[in-house]
């Protein structure tokens, strides 16, 4: 019994390992050598080059502050709507939960194009004040600032900490907190002495999420920053694809890599001393509807607020979607089905949406197999294991901080030869999309599974219970909301990932973003509205998926 | 002892204020899911234990926590020391509470979780540490300071809980539930032990329990409550032998239940006529209660009864009787471990003491 253990412990980290191995670290040392050894020996002049130029210092600075800020602000503005979503029970919760997941699935080209439609100088915003104060200039030019800049970061990631946040926070005993404030404490005495320490493993893996998510952002930065910004990935992609520099590219890419390394083996060192072995609450006892006008008002802002933050660039992105030079319009749409002028990139919608629902979830399947296994294993309660295998848990972050652009370009170099030719194959974007949601699931899972109390498994053991057995009886009921979260974010990862899918799809096997993307590349009022078009179709495709999903949480889950 | 009641003493405010401590008049709270208190009335005088009792879904924990001002009342009006603080925040009202289970914070070793009510009054960090260290020896965990709340046990969580909800000398504890958690030898200890505690800091205390035994045990008073209201108020003793209404008999486990009617000096009921010796009320439909220490065995004396032996369970220093008489009705008794009852089967006479038959009031028709 000891030694099946032993095996399946060893089993649990070494698949989800070798998946690194041969999906991320192999292509990313083709393309590493490469660069930095084209010829087979050692050539270090770019990155002498590249250390040496003000210019990449400052786009590094720049990269670290827009993150922060965006971090900051993300957070700020989505911690009481996690406590609104983890405290209470309303009606449309789940609704609202659904619609506040879509902007995360949207890619990032959408999202950006969003944006520009609200707050452009042609914006919806502007048009309406310019006809509400009778100006002939739109008043209000966020194009190509920061601010249109940290509004979308905002925009994308608020989901992202108000899902992991809420989550656990709705496990949290709120018995503690109302302990603090029978010893005196004010709300906000409490909450900061009592309830932010015991969220703080909550808070960090959403906050880390954020910043990695801005510090590695490429679509909201490229489009509606303009030239005069630039992050580390967007300076990668202008080198690979403006000046074929693939060795410089490569070099920044490289160093990316560096920064989010560094930044999750320090955050997983401050996890690993603040988790705590809470004694989790079903949600039934720590949920209620909002009992007087101060609760109501609380519940009624943050839900106005999500819905104001989230609805009006997707609103504008509709509005503009059916809107033409006549007024109102459904063209767009209808043309999406025909192909006047024979094009040959023409992708009819109905496959592209079949192709990108396929692939995400294979990769659902795939990544939550292997984010289980890995959470199993780096959440081992043989501590000389864990010991040995706890390096592991910033190296399955690793996928997170690499550019998808060069990821994509990694697997087109590596993987295009044998025994090792996937070039053709379809199973190629799974593997990349399963590359970028397994932090995302491992993420999702880990803190509720860690605040899981030793003595439930020991109960389990003592009753007879295998270690295969404590797993699927203790930990997976328990832990099944969590992989639910994480379940859902590989899903939509999949659904709106651009970078990589641009760079290894085949042509005639499109996914929803490459088609939006195909339509926007192509000049013309008539394309850019086939493209809003295609990005509405995506984003209904997405709101009735996790309808269905929220629906069935409901009825399969009562306890957590 | 001496210094530490002393120091932990709370009586010097009872000559300044006349008044009760806390008085609640007509509190009213529903909630969407049902749980719902009518009508709660409830004075509790300086330096008293009153228990709360009742099954669980009762609203005894609903009034805690509207006591503690963790839930808004509907309706009603709650005084302390004459003050309205019905709408107060409970941060502002001066309450402890224990929380069953404890909630002590996980993230904080004993010291930190007994001195944050400390801290929150703005006291300096000596005496702090002076009042934490006076608060563990008051719950015989001195020098335990530095322990991770973790690792303890569930006495010693309990101790911590008491000590944490103590230390910053509430006017009014309230202890829900606190020895729930806890095993049968641990609770027979700290059963004596946490009314000692509570005396000796000379606190008010409000404890919630569904256990009758720790009720009776730890109260000067006895609150009872059935489906959110108020069915008895007084000292364990008063309760127990003068339930209120047949479902506080019950509730007590007081089982034998006759229908009773007044005829002259004495009551008909479905096992014969029977003198008691409280026989004031006139009304029909009353309920007579036989305690089961009433049972004599033998024809001498007054209230014979005829019937027979269905249950003799030997229970140490007693036996548990179980009779039936003829009319069918079942009647269970306590009678002493000395004495040789007849067979299960046989028949047997008894004779009941009208000092143990008590007639309670007429039931109303409302639950």
């Amino acid at each position: 019994m000891q030694d099946a253990g032993k095996l399946s412990r060893l089993a649990s980290c070494i698949l989800p390992l070798a998946f690194l191995l041969l999906f991320y670290f192999y292509p990313l040392t083709s393309i590493l050598s490469l660069s930095l050894a084209p010829d087979g020996t050692l050539d270090l002049s770019t990155l002498e080059n590249l250390v040496q130029t003000p210019r990449y210092l400052r786009i590094l600075w720049f990269t670290l502050w827009q993150a922060l800020i965006s971090t900051l602000l993300t957070v700020g503005l989505a911690l009481p709507g996690a406590y609104v979503f983890a405290r209470f029970e309303f009606p449309g919760k789940s609704l609202v939960q659904a619609l506040t997941t879509i902007p995360f699935v949207l890619p990032t080209i959408v999202v950006a194009m969003a944006f520009s439609a609200l707050l452009g100088p042609r914006g919806l915003f502007n048009n309406a004040l310019m006809a509400l104060l009778g100006l002939d200039r739109p008043p209000l030019d966020l194009q190509y600032t920061l601010t249109i800049i940290l509004l979308a970061h905002v925009f994308y990631n608020y989901t992202l900490v108000l899902r992991i946040v809420s989550t656990y926070w709705a496990n949290l005993d709120p018995r503690l907190a109302e302990a603090a404030r029978m010893l005196g404490a004010s709300r906000w005495r409490a909450f900061r002495e009592v309830t932010l320490p015991l969220l703080i493993p909550a808070v960090g893996a959403a906050a880390l999420l954020t910043f990695i998510f801005c510090f590695t952002s490429f679509g909201v930065i490229l489009i509606l920053g303009g030239p005069r910004f630039a992050t580390l990935e967007v300076e990668i992609y202008r080198q690979t694809i403006n000046f074929f520099n693939l060795p410089l590219a490569a070099t920044l890419s490289i160093l990316q890599i560096v920064f989010t390394f560094a930044l999750m083996t320090v955050y997983t060192r401050l996890q690993a001393r603040t988790a705590l072995p809470l004694e989790l609450r079903s949600r039934r006892t720590t949920q209620r509807k909002p009992q007087n006008w101060r609760e109501r008002l609380l519940v009624g802002v943050n839900v106005g607020l999500m819905l104001a933050l989230l609805a009006t660039p997707l609103g504008a992105l509709i509005v503009r979607s059916l809107s033409a030079e006549g007024g109102l319009t459904l063209d767009f749409y209808r043309s999406l089905f025909y192909n006047p002028r024979e094009s040959a990139f023409y992708v009819p919608p109905g496959t592209a949406v079949f192709n990108s629902l396929g692939f995400a979830l294979a990769t659902t399947i795939l990544a939550v197999a292997l984010g289980l296994m890995a959470v199993s294993a780096l959440t081992s309660r043989e501590t000389k294991f864990l010991a040995k295998i706890r390096f592991l848990d910033p190296v399955f972050m690793l996928p997170l901080g690499t550019s998808a652009v060069t990821l994509g370009l990694g697997y087109i170099v590596a993987l295009d030869e044998p025994p090792l030719n996937l070039r053709t194959s379809p199973l190629l974007v799974v593997l990349a999309h399963t590359l970028v949601a397994l932090p995302f699931v491992v993420r999702s899972v880990m803190p509720s599974r860690q605040a899981i109390s030793p003595r439930l498994r020991e109960a389990a053991g003592l009753l007879g219970a295998s270690p295969w057995r404590v797993w699927r009886e203790i930990d997976l009921p328990i832990v099944a909301r969590a992989v639910l979260v994480g379940a859902v974010f590989a899903f939509t990862i999949s659904m709106g990932e651009f970078g990589a899918t641009n760079m290894i799809a085949r042509p005639e096997r499109p996914t929803l973003p490459i088609a939006i993307y195909r339509f926007l590349g192509r000049p013309g009022a008539a394309n850019y509205g086939q493209a809003l078009a295609m990005a509405t179709l995506l984003m209904v495709v997405c709101a009735v998926g996790f309808l269905l999903i929220e629906g069935l949480r409901v009825g399969e889950i009562g306890e957590f | 002892m001496r210094e530490e009641r002393s120091r932990f003493t709370y009586h010097e405010s009872r000559i300044q204020y006349p008044m009760s401590l806390l008085e609640l008049g007509h509190i009213h709270k529903s909630y969407p899911d049902g749980w719902t208190l009518t009508d709660v009335e409830l004075t509790v005088e300086r330096g008293e234990i009153v228990c709360i009792l009742g099954p669980s879904g009762c609203g005894k924990t609903t009034l805690l926590r509207v006591i503690a001002g963790l839930e808004t009342p509907d309706g009603g009006q709650m005084l302390v020391d004459g003050e309205d603080m019905t709408h107060t925040p409970p941060h502002l009202r001066g309450f402890g509470l224990m929380f069953q289970e404890y909630a002590l914070f996980p993230h904080k070793d004993i010291f930190g979780n007994v001195s944050f009510g400390l801290r929150m009054q703005g006291l300096g960090r000596k005496a702090v540490a002076a009042r934490v260290a006076e608060a563990l020896a008051l719950v015989g965990l001195a020098g335990f300071e530095h322990r991770d709340v973790n690792q303890l046990s569930g006495g010693e969580r309990q101790r911590v809980a008491l000590a944490r909800s103590l230390a910053p000398r509430p006017r009014l504890l309230m202890l829900d539930e606190p020895l729930g958690a806890l095993d049968r030898n641990l609770r027979e200890r700290l059963l004596d032990e946490l009314p000692q505690i509570l005396h000796r800091a000379g606190a008010t205390a409000i404890t919630v329990t569904h256990d009758q035994e720790e009720a009776f045990a730890m109260a000067d008073r006895v609150v009872l409550m059935h489906d959110g209201r108020v069915a008895q108020i007084g000292t364990p003793r008063e309760v127990y032998r003068r339930p209120a209404s047949s479902w506080v008999a019950q509730f007590l486990g007081l089982t034998n239940l006759l229908d009773a009617e007044v005829a002259g000096d004495g009551i008909e009921t479905g096992i014969g006529r029977l003198v008691v010796s409280n026989l004031k009320s006139q009304d029909s439909n009353l309920k007579l209660l036989i305690r089961p220490e009433a049972a004599r065995l033998g024809d001498t004396g007054s209230n014979i009864v005829h019937g027979v032996v269905t249950e003799r369970s030997f229970r140490g220093e007693r036996y548990r009787l179980g009779v039936r008489h003829a009319s069918g009705i079942k009647l269970a008794f306590n009678v002493p471990a000395n004495i040789d009852l007849p067979d299960c089967g046989a028949p047997i006479t008894l004779s009941l003491d009208p000092q143990a038959l008590t007639l309670l009031p007429a039931e109303k028709n409302t639950g």
